[in-house]
């Protein structure tokens, strides 16, 4: 029987277990098909089964967060998916051993497994040339393999009573977990929990520099080994109701998005915990929600999800943040640049460049070579911060005391930078021009005040013109 | 007890042999380092400098010979010696700030638990200031020119307050002003009783830099005062094809015994 399932492809096995998994126990024993009245129950928390479910989400969430972390910063990403699936032959050594789903003897197998796992890799890596990304591949496949064999002997030899609590460890249930399951688990988050604040600083100087951890007497194989210990332990808590094949993306994920959301190891930890408990939070929910729904699944679509968003609006590096910066940025120099051409028109205009020159929307549309609608739109932002004035409907304009002074202080970094570049860069005075129209937007107060000082307080440009003075300023 | 003015020199390494995959890379390497010493290790790619700090440093399995530090095994003495590795060898996206590597110099002497105080802090601010990046402590380690992330690597060294320290390449890729600045804060420490011994891969710059020189490839070719050892013929035994005949046996050995 063991050879036909051995003989059978892979991909047809996991389909058959994949297909009546799906209509497998779901949460709770009453099922609402209106999903408004579903979701009450969810909030309301009334479903004793739902309140198993959700506290076990909660907790393997965190942990997972926790210690992704860590995976996510050494790249040890691979490691967390070959731990996931060396530990199935263990999980269905547990099951023979009591012959029930007594949850000790599962985290019991399923952790030796993921040290023999371990101990398999670091035995091919140190007997061979076989380098560490391939000899994890090898040990995940062929512990996975030995477990799916040992699950469908189990499965076939003992009758279909228990196959659902197996079965979930494949493609993860909720449904399954039940109150000694938390219980196991609370213990295993607490003990962690304890664990990554004791050790936090040496876990932190391992991840970050191996070599001056050892080199600075920290017992790093123990360390190593403790936060290995710990990740199979985390593992195998969450393999129920995530399965798996998907548990190490719940490892992953999170602390991914968390790794681009802030810049400190202690804060990455806790937002890693905190978009863990809610990826499984977001799992439960949608499997409560829909009818047979698997609840991994979710959970890892909850993270991606979470991911996605961290990835598009990330304060510093999200994609949209950066567009919208990179927009605003566009706006202030194209605004920069229209303030400089309406005084560079009044400055031609060999006008005292008072507020109240009024300038011609045609000539600053000449001077600032742009359409009269982009430049309509330069000059009504303009407006709404109170540096121009419209003196009629035709657009005619006229700076205010603000405008004034913002455009004398681009006019100014223009120049003294034109200079600078001549005086001490030795450039040619005609090739300073572009250079200075990108950087005058650039320059801080303290440059400019270092480059005035430098210069000796000029008062004109390479090309003669007159630098006005911070004075009125 | 404190040995470390008696007459025990600094670093003492006797015999030393180092083998990867059963080829080996370091043969039977002696020197002695008195206390107080800018020593260069010098020469050419592959020579086997790094591997000799490392396997000082007891990071590499050593296949022979020892290495004792002011009379004691390195192990035993590890407060006293400070190791700065290649600054290519972290990841400078690490999710951490120059102060928080800075810390990770005072954590030697405070246990395994135990957390950094206020005192830590003082003693990496001070060492911050001595490379002159005082003002970036709070900057992301991702934000940092090659220059100062190899001042924030000397800054951690300078935190742990050893008695030796062993660099690997601090010069490597780093810009004009900051090695002129590293190069007077090791005269400074030297000149303050510590012990320095530097993996270096300019030649033209190792004649001033430093005290003595250890000219190495694969085995000790010369080492003595700079003086005395940078000479053409030693150069040349070090740097020339000399050894070629050493690295073939070498080569015949891994395949013979695989």
């Amino acid at each position: 029987m063991i050879a036909r399932n051995i003989n059978q492809p892979l991909a047809v096995f996991l389909l058959l277990v994949l297909v009546t998994d799906v209509s497998a126990a779901r949460i709770g024993e009453i099922i609402e098909n209106d999903p408004w009245e579903q979701a009450r129950r969810f909030f309301t928390f009334s479903d004793p089964g739902l309140r198993i479910g959700l506290s076990g989400a909660l907790l393997f969430g965190a942990t997972c967060g926790l210690l992704g972390s860590f995976i996510v910063v050494r790249k040890m990403a691979l490691i967390g998916d070959a731990i996931s699936h060396a530990v199935l032959p263990g999980v269905a050594m547990g099951f023979l051993w009591s012959m029930e789903k007594d949850p000790m003897a599962i985290l019991a197998g399923a952790t030796v497994a993921g040290l023999m796992g371990s101990l398999v890799v670091e035995l091919i890596k140190r007997t061979t040339k076989i380098k560490q990304d391939a000899a994890l591949g090898i040990v995940l496949a062929s512990f996975f393999a030995v477990g799916l064999c040992m699950i469908r002997m189990i499965q076939n030899n003992d009758g279909a009573s228990r196959i659902t609590g197996l079965k979930s460890y494949l493609f993860g249930d909720v449904a399954v977990l039940d109150r000694q399951d938390v219980v196991t688990m609370t213990g295993v988050v607490t003990v962690t929990v304890m664990l990554v604040i004791l050790l936090y600083r040496p876990l932190l100087i391992i991840g970050f520099d191996r070599e001056f951890a050892h080199s600075i007497g920290l017992p790093v194989r123990l360390l190593d080994g403790l936060f290995q210990l710990f990740l199979t332990f985390a593992i195998v808590v969450a393999l129920q109701a995530v399965g798996v094949v998907l548990v190490s993306a719940l490892l992953i994920t999170p602390a991914a998005a968390a790794y681009l959301l802030v810049n400190r190891m202690h804060h990455m930890l806790w937002v890693a915990a905190a978009i863990g408990m809610l990826s499984a939070v977001i799992g439960v929910f949608f499997s409560f929600l829909g009818s047979n729904l698997p609840t991994g699944p979710f959970m890892v679509l909850g993270a991606s999800s979470v991911f996605l968003v961290a990835y598009l609006f990330a304060p510093r590096h999200g994609r949209v943040t950066r567009w919208f910066r990179h927009r605003s940025r566009r706006r202030d120099v194209s605004n920069e640049n229209t303030l400089k051409s309406i005084y560079r028109i009044i400055e031609k205009g060999s006008a005292d460049n008072d507020a109240g020159s009024v300038v011609k929307i045609e000539s600053l549309a000449g001077e600032r070579r742009v359409s009269k609608v982009d430049l309509f739109a330069d000059l009504r932002r303009l407006r709404r911060v109170g540096a121009v004035e419209f003196v009629d409907q035709g657009g005619d304009v006229m700076l205010t005391e603000i405008g004034i002074q913002q455009a004398r202080q681009v006019v100014r970094n223009h120049r003294l930078w034109e200079l600078y570049l001549t005086n001490e860069a030795d450039y040619a005075s005609s090739h300073v021009h572009d250079d200075a129209e990108k950087i005058e937007h650039f320059l801080s107060e303290e440059k400019v005040a270092e480059i005035e000082r430098q210069l000796d307080y000029p008062v004109v440009d390479p090309h003669g013109q007159p630098i006005p003075g911070r004075g009125e300023a | 007890m404190s040995n470390a003015s008696g007459d025990e020199p600094a670093l003492e390494v006797h015999d030393l042999t180092v083998s990867y995959l059963r080829r080996p890379v370091l043969y039977g390497v002696d020197f002695a380092v008195a206390q107080g010493s800018l020593v260069g290790i010098i020469g050419p790619n592959g020579a086997g400098k790094s591997t000799l700090i490392k396997s000082i440093m007891g990071l590499v399995p050593v296949s022979g010979g020892w290495a004792r530090v002011f009379g004691g095994a390195v192990k035993e003495q590890i407060t006293k010696v400070g190791y700065v590795p290649q600054r290519e060898s972290v990841d400078w996206d690490f999710p951490v700030n120059v102060m928080d590597v800075v810390l990770m110099g005072c954590y030697g002497r405070i246990g395994l638990i135990r957390r950094t105080g206020g005192e830590e802090r003082v003693r990496a601010c001070a060492a911050l200031e001595k490379v002159g990046m005082l003002a970036y402590a709070d900057r992301q380690i991702s934000n940092l020119s090659g220059g100062q992330q190899q001042r924030v690597f000397i800054a951690r060294a300078l935190a742990q307050e050893s008695e030796i320290y062993l660099m690997d390449e601090p010069f490597a890729g780093v810009d004009a002003a900051t090695e002129v600045a590293l190069i007077t804060l090791m005269k400074e420490m030297r000149d303050a009783g510590k012990t320095l011994i530097v993996v270096h891969h300019d030649l033209a710059s190792a004649r001033e830099y430093f005290d003595m020189l250890l000219l190495l490839n694969m085995r000790v070719v010369a080492f003595g005062e700079t003086g005395e050892v940078f000479t053409g013929e030693l150069l040349q035994q070090t740097y020339g094809g000399r050894l070629t005949v050493l690295s073939e046996i070498a080569d015949k050995v891994a395949k013979g015994e695989g």
